[in-house]
């Protein structure tokens, strides 16, 4: 009746994960008394849970990534603590089975459930303001896609109440993922939340691509658009072509695993390589489309805050299609010791040191615009420089690792986890706290406050030195990755500092969390009525703060790049070009809540093996999708008297 | 409205680039993200299609292609998608002109054909497990019937949403919303040929050595 | 509002099957199938025969596929070069790039990883040590 579930997969008898689970239900069970007992309920299924505005999505989507930013720093400061302690005959304090879920745990979260919403998030709230046009091409699908991001992250929180997460690291290679040496659930949590969350992002890919190529305001050509459509471009068409390639090797693992198939196991002529293969041609575009998104928000910044056009337009966006391109080309540098040869490592070494020239082109361009402008030091422009010098680094170790001999050495060493937290910390975090600094005026239409967010800054600058550069050292001292314990004694000063670091970026969070608290608590003091706190350059600005539902009430007209720029130095700040027409905006729709209900529950009943309840969940996916279809009144018409009022009303 | 007067403003038809006109007609959005998603249907089927080609040889002793295919069978099976795929491209016409009665027909036949090769594809399964020959009898077995079986399964797919689109054009006539979607049916409908294309020539004409 | 496509020039280029061309009629279709039905003939014969040199049938199969495979892309899908048709072909390159590089990237990766790495007992995996 219940499949593999019984008692015995509630952690009774694990402290922490029991723990952690009471205090995560009591703080949800809260959140939900208070807002219901406050009457919030139908203010948030109407605004927000039913919502199709990319704007609201947006703003969802930065608030799970920071959520879960929480959880998956937790991972990391219990990782951090255990290594400082577990030197010599040491045990510390986490068992090896509850560390391996750790770390696990940790990866997954923060590449599929921190990264990758909170750089979507940006773009759903950026790309459609940018571009001048009311909504994204589908924005059904859009709320369909947050809503499977969402019960992905969802499952694997459920992991920690419920059963267990995969001991097998954050990619789950076979033949350790495979039902005969993980018989538990903790890998099928893993590979359904993923599934679950990777078809949102496909949808997402789709989606964006579709917009940014086929709507944009008039006049906006291809080379009129602001660099960070032409990054969310190229980040969307790595997502259409990578996503699929882990969708299809998951569903093998998920066949071996379920089905007794034997693609990857270790009898019956499957091959675990192949895994590894499949895995990283999906991995490798992965990072690209994490920090593509990244390097668009830079772009932003430094042109806004130097006052000046960003320098090389056309080749910013030529290196930008060309990594894109690249992306494609290097994925066996994840695998160089795997023993494909001297030959197929060397192509691949070559393509991965090319790839770092179209990223040099930019880092170039980014200094040459800051170079002769009048550059404010405000909170998105700090983050841009920490930026420049850390990922700088980051890039250049990983110039060392893609000399395979070199990678020979380091493969799998503390060295390799260094050099990758370099990167994404480096530049995929920085950029995503550049993003939300720098637009969290025009989405709440009030500023975040500057002190708090210089010092929120410093401490991630500072705390990350110390925690990961300690980690090259002892990389090439020999130390690997994953360690629950080690032997030499000598290495423990380093994980020392590390752990020093780690609560330097702890108090780096508990700053950032402030600032939102302190700004939300001030913000009739802190209110920006002008639509464009920082003087900007692109039609997001344009706008009033937070823009009404539909964007733009009249389409603006663009006649080069930077348009908001060309029409405050032409003074039509107030002017409107053309006579309000009706327009029509999408009604709101439960589909992407009611999809979510049922891919949650329909995940839980796979992995426990409860057959029954996963083709009830089946069906009603069927039934939400085709009740979905016929509903052909989708969208509200505003008409040009209304739109008259509300922006007389708006008007600055 | 100012994209009409970008256009049409004297001595400027034609001048202006496609890229400038602003927001495309949602027609030409829907298509273009459903292509999109075609596109990226056919990269899931490459992975399976690696994984086929690199498993091929692995028949941890067991049957391998030479054995167990048949290709007059498969012939016949071809036939029976590529001419549902013709009358499928027979029911786009039926519905530029908007008529119901040659829509109908024309789905009937090419959900017909449709099955047909469903059913085909079924019993050559059912007749291969039924030797032995199942997909957890080896690697090469696996990645056959998986290759092969999720492609059955977006027939199947498509023959349930063929059923739905009927039941639409029956219930709400040819709305334009309706429209967009057969339109889209009819490419996924195509694409899963060109697919088919891909599976027959590896697969089973490949199976030589 | 569908037949507007039709009249005005169209933003942002046609979509693949959006709005047929109006010379896309019942012959259209009927070409494609013709050339579609030679194709998959001379495929199969191409498999069974002996008259081609067999190191060549592989060869021939695959050119033969993507003739078919073009025969619907153009007949079927109406995709063409045009500058109104830029965007679709664009994405089906880089798609087709996509696709060539995990196909033949793996199989290439795979065929020197098997052949470096066979399966092996302990035994043989301990003398592979020097």
């Amino acid at each position: 009746m219940l499949g593999k579930l019984n008692w015995d997969a509630i952690p009774f008898d694990q402290p922490i994960p029991f723990a952690a689970s009471l205090v995560v239900l009591v703080v949800l069970g809260a959140v939900a008394a208070f807002t219901f007992w406050k009457g919030w309920w139908p203010y948030l299924w109407r605004e927000w849970v039913t919502s199709v505005d990319h704007k609201r999505l947006g703003v969802m989507y930065a608030l799970l990534a920071l959520v879960m930013l929480v959880r998956g720093f937790i991972d990391a400061l219990m990782m951090r603590s255990q290594q400082a302690l577990a030197a010599g005959g040491a045990q510390g304090y986490l068992p090896p089975e509850h560390y391996d879920q750790i770390f696990s745990a940790h990866g997954t979260i923060m590449i599929f459930f921190v990264g990758m919403p909170f750089v979507i998030g940006l773009m759903n709230f950026v790309v459609p303001l940018q571009l001048g046009v009311r909504d994204v091409a589908f924005p059904v699908l859009n709320s369909v896609s947050f809503w499977l991001t969402a019960s992905g992250a969802l499952l694997v929180n459920v992991s920690l109440f419920v059963g267990e997460f995969a001991h097998t690291g954050w990619l789950v290679y076979p033949p350790l993922s495979e039902i005969a040496y993980s018989p538990g659930v903790g890998v099928d949590y893993y590979l359904w939340a993923l599934q679950i969350s990777g078809a949102g992002s496909l949808m997402t890919g789709i989606n964006f691509t579709t917009t940014i190529l086929k709507l944009r305001a008039p006049g906006m050509g291809y080379s009129r658009m602001p660099i960070f459509c032409w990054t969310a471009l190229s980040s969307n068409l790595l997502i259409v072509a990578a996503f699929p390639i882990l969708t299809a090797t998951f569903a093998m693992l998920l066949l071996d695993r379920y089905l007794g198939f034997h693609f990857f196991t270790n009898d019956g002529g499957g091959n675990p390589m192949m895994y590894v293969n499949l895995i990283w041609a999906w991995g490798h575009p992965e990072v690209y489309i994490l920090v593509l998104p990244a390097f668009g928000v830079f772009s932003e910044v430094i042109a806004t805050f130097s006052s000046k056009p960003l320098f090389g337009y056309r080749s910013m966006a030529a290196a930008t299609l060309g990594i894109c391109m690249l992306s494609f080309m290097v994925w066996l540098h994840h695998f160089f010791t795997m023993g494909a040869g001297a030959d197929v490592n060397a192509f691949f070494g070559v393509m991965t040191m090319i790839i770092a020239v179209p990223t040099g082109v930019k880092v170039f361009n980014w200094l040459f615009t800051l170079y002769g402008g009048r550059v404010r030091f405000a909170p998105p422009l700090l983050w841009t420089l920490g930026f420049m010098c850390t990922f700088v680094i980051g890039g250049m170790t990983g110039v060392l690792l893609a000399i395979p001999p070199a990678d020979f050495v380091l493969h799998n060493s503390l060295f390799l986890v260094a050099h990758f937290h370099n990167v994404i910390i480096g530049g995929v975090l920085f950029g995503a706290f550049a993003g939300y600094m720098y637009w969290f005026p025009k989405a709440f239409g009030f500023t975040l406050h500057e002190g708090l967010g210089k010092a929120t800054f410093w401490c991630w600058l500072v705390g990350f030195y110390l925690a990961f550069m300690p980690l090259y050292a002892l990389g090439l001292m020999g130390a690997t990755r994953r360690m629950q314990h080690y032997a030499e004694t000598e290495w423990r000063p380093m994980m020392l500092v590390a752990m020093a670091g780690a609560l330097v970026i702890l108090a780096g969070i508990a700053l950032l969390v402030l600032q939102l608290f302190v700004s939300i608590r001030d913000r009739a003091k802190r209110r920006d009525t002008t639509g464009d706190p920082w003087n900007g350059r692109t039609l997001e600005w344009s706008i009033p703060s937070p823009p009404p539902p539909w964007n733009f009430s009249v389409l603006p007209q663009v006649q080069g790049v930077d348009a908001y720029w060309n029409m405050k130095q032409a003074g039509q700040l107030a002017a409107r070009q053309a006579p309000y027409e009706t327009i029509h905006v999408p009604r709101n729709s439960a589909v992407g809540v009611a999809l979510a209900f049922f891919t949650s529950i329909g995940g839980f009943a796979l992995v426990w093996h409860i057959w029954w309840l996963a083709i009830v969940c089946f069906v009603g996916l069927l039934v939400a999708a085709l009740s979905h279809g016929w509903i052909i009144d989708r969208e509200m018409a505003i008409s040009p008297e209304q739109l008259a009022a509300l922006d007389r009303e708006r008007s600055t | 409205m100012s994209l009409a007067e970008n256009v049409r403003a004297p001595g400027n038809e034609g001048e202006v680039p496609f890229s400038q006109r602003g927001p495309a007609p949602i027609e030409t959005v829907a298509s273009f993200g459903f292509w999109l998603f075609l596109l990226s249907d056919v990269v899931m089927f490459s992975g399976l299609f690696a994984a086929y080609s690199v498993l091929a040889d692995r028949t941890a002793g067991g049957p391998d292609g030479l054995r167990l295919f048949d290709r007059s069978y498969v012939l016949l099976e071809t036939a029976c998608l590529l001419f549902s795929s013709f009358t499928c491209g027979l029911c786009t016409l039926a519905i530029e002109r908007r008529s119901v009665a040659a829509t109908y027909f024309w789905a009937l036949i090419t959900f017909i054909l449709g099955a047909a090769f469903l059913g085909l594809e079924l019993s050559e399964f059912l007749r291969m497990i039924g030797e032995g020959a199942s997909p957890t009898r080896s690697a090469f077995l696996s990645a056959f019937f998986t290759l092969v079986g999720t492609h059955g399964l977006h027939v199947t797919l498509g023959l349930v949403w063929l059923m739905a689109m009927m039941a639409q054009v029956a219930t709400l006539g040819f709305l334009p919303i309706v429209v967009r979607r057969l339109f889209c049916f009819t490419l996924f409908w195509h694409a899963l040929d060109i697919v088919w294309i891909g599976v027959f020539t590896i697969v089973y004409l490949g199976a030589r050595w | 509002m569908s037949d507007h496509s039709h009249a005005e020039p169209a933003a942002q280029g046609r979509a693949p099957g959006a709005s047929p061309s109006q010379r896309a009629g019942f012959l259209n279709y009927l070409v494609g199938l013709g050339f579609a039905i030679v194709l998959t003939l001379a495929s199969f014969w191409a498999a069974g025969t002996d008259t081609v040199w067999q190191p060549a049938v592989p060869v021939l199969l695959a050119a033969l596929a993507i003739a078919q495979m073009g025969v619907h892309v153009v007949f079927f899908f109406h995709l063409s070069t045009g500058p109104e048709q830029t965007n679709n072909f664009l994405a089906l390159a880089f798609g087709v790039f996509v696709v060539g590089l995990v196909v033949f990237g793996s199989m290439l990766i795979m065929a020197n990883l098997n052949a470096n790495m066979p399966p092996m007992t302990m035994d043989q995996l301990m003398k592979m040590q020097r």
